[in-house]
């Protein structure tokens, strides 16, 4: 040990004292503390130059454009060219993940957290979604081709894509953020004390009674948090569209389409925008277009932490 | 008005039961959907990958590159390539996810650690196309090229750093979380016998959260696999790859084949051999974060029961 004791019998009572007082200093352990801030500072710095980088590449067009990038659509011209059809396809998506992935992931966490005895479906169940929650993204793009896709179209919804349309991205984002949702869901309903269940079946409630009026009210404010970071996770994904037939390219929205022509036909979401600004061979589109495309995408993901971060702290109890 | 208390006034009128069983069985239906997506996603790989198995001689897997639409369908060149990649990004995502672990676990403030924190999850909430175009536009011009004088533009190094900075929060929050679970009396008794801060750490703290450590390092080995889009954009080879080991080479990885087949110019249409390869790799990709997962959440449970 480095407390400057050779052996036993040279050990004074100065010896120890000197020893407890740490007069020397443990260059080891002040070079590991070191290493270690070191090693967090750098981490640090690579989001610190990551994000002035981008943000000092796309202040030319914020500057120039102001609001009407993100207000005009797609075009050939990198003059006008913005995000909002971009930003179309990412809240439609959003939208189809609210109706659909939340309240089937809701479900299953309720079914998971209050019906579960330790039965052998209830820990297959559990498995799967965890397993599921594993699965790389571009996976789910393959399952979406294979089976969304024609389901869209068996659906009748094929529309002027054959069914490689904004809902078929929809179900698909479903699908990819429904293990998400389940997980989060669970924690928050794990977390509503027992106490509170016991209460509502003191007086008779049913299992379903005191699920709606006792834990759903505790657990919500953490069950909604976690969807809308689950949100955020859907409106940046950028692979599984990729698969499933997004367009990539310039395209014209129908001017005078009905709300089904728009759903049915081409689309395109905020960060394949970016992905397909960056390929561009056209120098502007990829040197100041994609970086102010990303302002924008990180904008929107921003505010909906933001939006999460609120309501935790407006709602949370403590018990 | 008072009632005797009977068994059947304690079960509860017909009508209720009925209403109970009903929600339940909805319930049961939510569940099932999970394992629906499970059996659909195997059904639609598997079936896709017999039939491009069952037209491919076994010699063809083994050739000399990545070529699908040319008929060239090497898969080591992508396991290789996968391989180099994900290395690259636990070389860099292992140190920095660690040691800002154990700094925020260990030694950071209260007050430190409240905006810390939430700074790491900043990092970990950066969508992948945003790396990938950072790794493109910076890691392989200003890092890449300034060390390595003679790399192209598109280097499966650049795409490697850009996987590691996505993977580092992930390395950083689990074993944070590992290292916090360990309880503070194996701490005291450590520094009851004399030992400072920096051996409590090495000596106690990482060996009572390996498992969680480790579980951690899996999972971001598993995530790096299946990242696509850092590697679509930094790598190239969009076309195809020739089998390399050269980190400064172009490359493409499982999951960028997939992608870039799919995106190519001339659209995977229906029944071709390229469209079902895409589904064979999309398998193997599948069944390799599919163990790795597995192995990583043993870990976890572990270290969940240990204290």
């Amino acid at each position: 040990m480095a407390m400057g004791l050779k052996n036993r019998s040279e050990a004074t009572t100065e010896d120890v004292a000197k020893a407890i007082r740490r007069s020397k200093v443990h260059w080891q352990s002040t070079l590991f503390s070191v290493v270690l801030l070191l090693l967090l500072l750098t981490t640090l710095v690579i989001l610190f130059v990551l994000l002035a980088d981008i943000i000092v590449k796309a202040y030319p067009t914020f500057q120039e454009r102001g609001l009407s990038f993100v207000t005009s659509g797609l075009s050939l011209n990198p003059e006008t060219a913005g995000v909002f059809t971009g930003i179309v396809g990412s809240l439609v998506i959003a939208l189809i993940v609210v109706l659909l992935a939340f309240p089937i992931g809701m479900s299953t966490a309720i079914y998971l957290e209050e019906y579960a005895a330790a039965s052998r479906f209830n820990r297959f169940l559990d498995t799967t979604v965890r397993n599921l929650a594993g699965v790389p993204s571009i996976v789910y793009g393959l399952l979406g081709l294979a089976m969304f896709v024609p389901l869209v179209r068996m659906m009748g919804l094929g529309g002027s894509t054959d069914g490689k349309n904004v809902i078929a991205a929809g179900i698909t984002m479903s699908a990819l953020v429904l293990p998400i949702v389940i997980i989060t869901s669970s924690e928050a309903i794990r977390a509503v004390p027992n106490s509170i269940r016991e209460a509502g079946f003191g007086v008779g409630a049913t299992k379903w009674e005191v699920i709606r009026s006792h834990v759903m009210p505790v657990a919500l404010p953490g069950i909604l948090t976690g969807t809308v970071l689950t949100l955020a996770r859907a409106i940046g994904e950028t692979a599984p569209l990729l698969v499933i037939g997004v367009a990539t390219g310039y395209f014209a929205p129908p001017g005078d389409a009905t709300i089904l022509d728009q759903l049915t036909g081409a689309y395109t979401a905020l960060p394949v925008v970016v992905f397909s600004w960056t390929r561009q061979t056209q120098g502007e589109f990829a040197e100041t277009l994609a970086p102010a495309a990303i302002v924008v995408l990180l904008g929107v993901l921003f505010i909906l932490n933001g939006a999460a971060i609120w309501l935790r702290n407006r709602t949370e109890k403590k018990w | 008005m008072t009632q005797p208390l009977t068994i059947e006034g304690l079960v509860g009128d017909r009508k209720r039961r009925r209403r109970e069983r009903r929600v339940k069985s909805l319930f049961v239906l939510a569940g099932l959907v999970s394992i629906a997506i499970s059996v659909a996603i195997v059904v639609s790989l598997a079936g896709e990958a017999w039939s491009f198995l069952s037209q491919v001689e076994l010699s063809e897997l083994f050739t000399v590159g990545w070529f699908p639409r040319r008929g060239l369908f090497d898969i080591p060149t992508l396991l290789i390539a996968t391989t180099i990649i994900a290395g690259i990004g636990m070389i860099v995502a292992i140190p920095l996810g660690l040691g800002t672990a154990s700094y925020l676990a260990e030694y950071a403030t209260p007050r430190a650690r409240r905006w810390l924190k939430p700074t790491i999850e900043v990092l970990a909430g950066i969508p992948s196309v945003v790396l990938g175009f950072w790794a493109l536009t910076f890691i392989s011009p200003e890092v890449v090229s300034r060390i390595f004088t003679s790399a192209k533009p598109f280097t499966m190094m650049a795409a490697g750093l850009g996987v590691g900075v996505l993977i580092t929060p992930l390395v950083a929050t689990v074993s944070e979380d590992a290292m916090r679970s360990v309880p503070r009396e194996l701490r005291e008794a450590s520094y009851g016998l004399g030992a400072d801060r920096a051996t409590t750490v090495r000596r106690v703290v990482f060996p009572a959260a390996l498992s969680g450590i480790v579980a951690s390092m899996i999972l971001a080995l598993s995530r790096a696999i299946g990242e696509t889009m850092i590697v679509f954009m930094a790598a190239g080879a969009v076309g195809g790859a020739l089998r390399t080991w050269d980190p400064l080479d172009p490359g493409q990885t499982m999951t960028a084949a997939i992608a870039s087949l799919a995106t190519g110019s001339d659209q995977v249409a229906g029944e071709g051999l390229a469209f079902q390869s895409l589904f064979f790799v999309g398998l193997l990709l599948f069944l390799i974060t599919l163990a790795l997962n597995s192995v990583s959440n043993r870990f976890v449970r572990k270290y969940r029961e240990q204290y």
